[in-house]
């Protein structure tokens, strides 16, 4: 009785100076040496001005106040675990077999601990096997291919957003609820990969749901087509209740460009699964009715809290709009590799003390801090973590723990005073808008999008 | 019968648009025997230029009719300066050398020109949508189009017009089919074939830097747009036969009309259509449809 009661005191010690020690910092007079992360994203192309820059702009607001210690709680302990970070900021332009030998470049030149990027789906389906491979831990933070893990299982690649898969079927279902007259719909999308994704995604959600509704046509101009004279006329002389759409960057603002002042949607309702990261771009462009998802209750989705505006003050003032779902996007990596890392620091520090030990447990402990966590035990804390983000609550509950699971929402935009609102927003919980374990999206879309109970 | 009417009128809007772009490609190839890939920089060039002007003369409250002359202004600045710069400051070293070399250097200007726009510009999408709207909307078998489209299709009209009387009717023009034709003996005759080249090249990048300028109020222009117009321009001017001004025509016609007929019988081949075309006469006609005859030289 005597041991266990001298266990459980050494234990609760040991639990109280873990905490002290993330709170307080470093200890030593010597800074640890700093968590270098290697941050990917778009800076050229067509993607760097509504997703890649804003996602750089994010990265280093956050990083700036995670280092002082000024995010709100849980996070309010600087850096990770009181290890500062040190960002490596790279471009992702150039394709995928140059993002490869970057990537390769990151780890083994630049050193890097970990990286944290890729809004491209084409690029985390290559870069994913490549940090399995070179046994680095790998936050992907944009990207939407449910490929990633559905095809796969990894040990170092974790992605805290959720996949597109919810772009689709929350589209579907937020028009059911709010259109239930539709008859018939169409869609322009770009033709590769993500763009026809997309369309067949919805197609199968909307033949689930509304199996009465006729589709019109399927338009498919190549990306970067620029041109959409005869796209717009196919649209319009279809009749369309419903134009869905995932269009992107320059594709997407060139479209509305050209479509609204040929009044397409006066006629049709236009759904930008993307949509959301354009809203401040495109302003007075976007028609009112226009129905915008954001992939998780990201931007003007996200809930209030400490946490939401932390974000949004760090991120005004380093740019002259809100974050959108790209910055919300990278708070999600950061917010969740810091509560893997610091939940990983605890672990460690814990299992230092050695059993039954009564001396030497501040010199252990010591030692275990200023060493950090391995990559295996972050890993081992990030599988199946819960954590709490500017976009909420967020679990990551696929891919054996690798894969985020969160919530998704859709709105309707208006204009008020000049500047684009949204509104008549409904939310949907992550089982009615993503598959299950151990099914892929096409199976799960088809099968009826049956929520797990 | 309606889709018929609205297909052809969208393959002619788009069959302008690729003529503007495609003309001043087959105008440098046919005088200098250069596949100058970095005709698309030039457009882009012309697109950023159009965004400032347009952009600036619209900022500081001027007639906004007066955007219109700021796009051509745009076109013929990057023109007279990119158009000379480029030949004099590097391509006159390269004449004699083999085509596919000339080819790897405009490829050289072209990567150097897309970061030079992004060093002026920045990565961030620009737009000038004021000229498109401007003019109002034509409703055409019941379906909307800006007039903006019918102003392309007249300058293109024009542009294709003008270069065929001056190429035809023109004391510069003769002397530009006698350099065509056969350079040294131009040459040999007193001709100035480095100042046609010259002329040539700067005309040339006009006309590409006009391709941009008028499409500038349609698209948001950010880097990338130079590698997606210059494949088209390039399907454009090998179906019509590299170096024919009638060429390019026809070529921007077939292509115009077929990509509008794709797109609104068989969506899902629009993006093959266009290659098939051009496959398809290259298999028939491997130098193009107007490819001018070559004398074989003993």
């Amino acid at each position: 009785m005597v041991a266990i009661s001298s266990s459980r005191r050494l234990a609760a010690l040991c639990v109280a100076f873990c905490c002290a020690l993330l709170s307080a910092g470093p200890v030593h007079s010597q800074e640890p040496k700093p968590v270098r992360i290697g941050f990917v994203t778009f800076l050229s192309g067509p993607a760097a001005g509504p997703f890649g820059v804003p996602a750089r702009i994010a990265a280093e607001a956050i990083v700036e106040s995670l280092n002082a210690g000024k995010a709100p709680a849980p996070y309010n302990t600087r850096g990770f675990g009181g290890t500062p970070l040190e960002l490596v900021i790279i471009d992702e332009a150039g394709g995928t077999t140059k993002q490869v030998s970057e990537f390769r470049n990151l780890i083994e030149r630049q050193n890097v601990d970990l990286v944290i990027g890729y809004i491209s789906s084409g690029d985390c389906l290559a870069i994913a096997p490549v940090a399995e491979e070179m046994k680095r831990l790998t936050v992907l933070f944009d990207c939407g291919t449910p490929r990633v893990f559905e095809e796969r299982s990894y040990k170092y690649v974790f992605r805290t957003r959720p996949h597109a898969t919810m772009d689709a079927v929350a589209a579907a279902l937020y028009l059911q609820d709010v259109r239930p007259d539709i008859k018939s719909y169409g869609g322009i999308n770009q033709n590769y990969a993500w763009g026809q994704d997309s369309w067949n995604d919805f197609d199968l959600a909307m033949k689930a749901l509304k199996p009465a509704a006729k589709v019109t046509t399927s338009q498919m101009p190549k990306f970067g087509a620029g041109q959409y004279g005869a796209e717009i006329s196919a649209l319009a002389q279809s009749g369309s209740d419903i134009i869905h759409s995932s269009l992107w960057g320059g594709d997407l603002e060139a479209f509305m460009m050209q479509a609204v002042p040929r009044g397409l949607f006066n006629k049709s309702q236009l759904v930008l699964v993307a949509g959301e990261p354009y809203l401040h771009r495109l302003g007075s462009t976007i028609p009112d009715g226009t129905v915008v998802g954001a992939r998780g209750t990201h931007g003007v989705f996200a809930p209030a809290s400490k946490l939401n505006t932390w974000l949004k003050d760090i991120y005004t003032a380093k740019a002259d709009h809100d974050p959108n779902y790209p910055a919300y996007s990278v708070a999600l990596a950061f917010v969740g590799l810091k509560a893997a890392y610091e939940k990983a620091k605890v672990t460690k520090l814990q299992k230092s003390i050695p059993m039954g030990a009564s001396k030497g447990v501040k010199e252990e402990m010591e030692k275990a801090y200023d060493v950090g966590p391995s990559d295996e035990e972050v890993i081992a804390a990030f599988e199946g973590l819960t954590f709490d983000s500017p976009s909420g609550r967020v679990v990551m509950g696929l891919g054996n723990g690798h894969q985020a699971v969160m919530g998704t929402a859709y709105g309707t935009t208006k204009l008020v005073n000049g500047r684009v609102t949204v509104t008549n927003i409904k939310a949907y919980p992550p089982e009615r808008v993503q598959p299950p374990e151990g099914m892929t999206s096409p199976d799960w879309i088809k099968g009826g999008m049956k929520a797990k109970k | 019968m309606d889709q018929y009417l609205f297909i052809i009128v969208d393959g002619v809007i788009y069959s302008s648009w690729l003529f503007i772009i495609a003309v001043g490609l087959t105008l440098i190839y046919g005088v200098m025997k250069i596949l100058n890939v970095a005709h698309g920089s030039l457009y882009a060039l012309g697109a950023y230029a159009a965004t400032s002007l347009g952009g600036y003369w619209i900022a500081q409250g001027q007639p906004p009719m007066g955007s219109y002359a700021m796009l051509i202004l745009a076109a013929i600045l990057v023109g007279l300066i990119a158009g000379p710069v480029i030949e004099r400051g590097l391509l006159r070293f390269m004449y004699g050398k083999e085509e596919v070399v000339l080819v790897l250097v405009t490829y050289a200007v072209f990567l150097i020109l897309e970061d030079l726009s992004k060093l002026v510009w920045g990565v961030d999408p620009l737009s000038i949508p004021e000229p498109y709207s401007l003019l109002g909307n034509l409703e055409f078998g019941g379906l909307i189009y800006p007039t903006y489209s019918l102003v392309v299709v007249l300058a293109s009209i024009v542009v294709g017009v003008a270069l065929a009387l001056v190429l035809s009717r023109t004391r510069q023009g003769k002397i530009l089919q006698a350099v065509i034709h056969d350079r040294e003996m131009s040459a040999a005759m007193g001709i100035n074939v480095s100042r046609v080249y010259l002329v040539t090249f700067t005309v040339g990048a006009i006309l590409g830097a006009l391709g941009g300028a008028l499409t500038a109020p349609t698209i948001s222009v950010q880097p990338g747009i130079a590698a997606d117009v210059i494949v088209l321009a390039f399907a454009v001017v090998v179906i019509g036969g590299l170096g024919s001004l009638g060429g390019a025509a026809l070529g921007a016609v077939i292509v115009g009309m077929v990509r509008a007929w794709a797109v609104h019988k068989w969506p899902e081949v629009e993006l093959f259509s266009v290659y098939a075309v051009m496959a398809a006469v290259l298999i028939m006609r491997p130098k193009g449809l107007f490819a001018i005859p070559e004398a074989r030289k003993i």
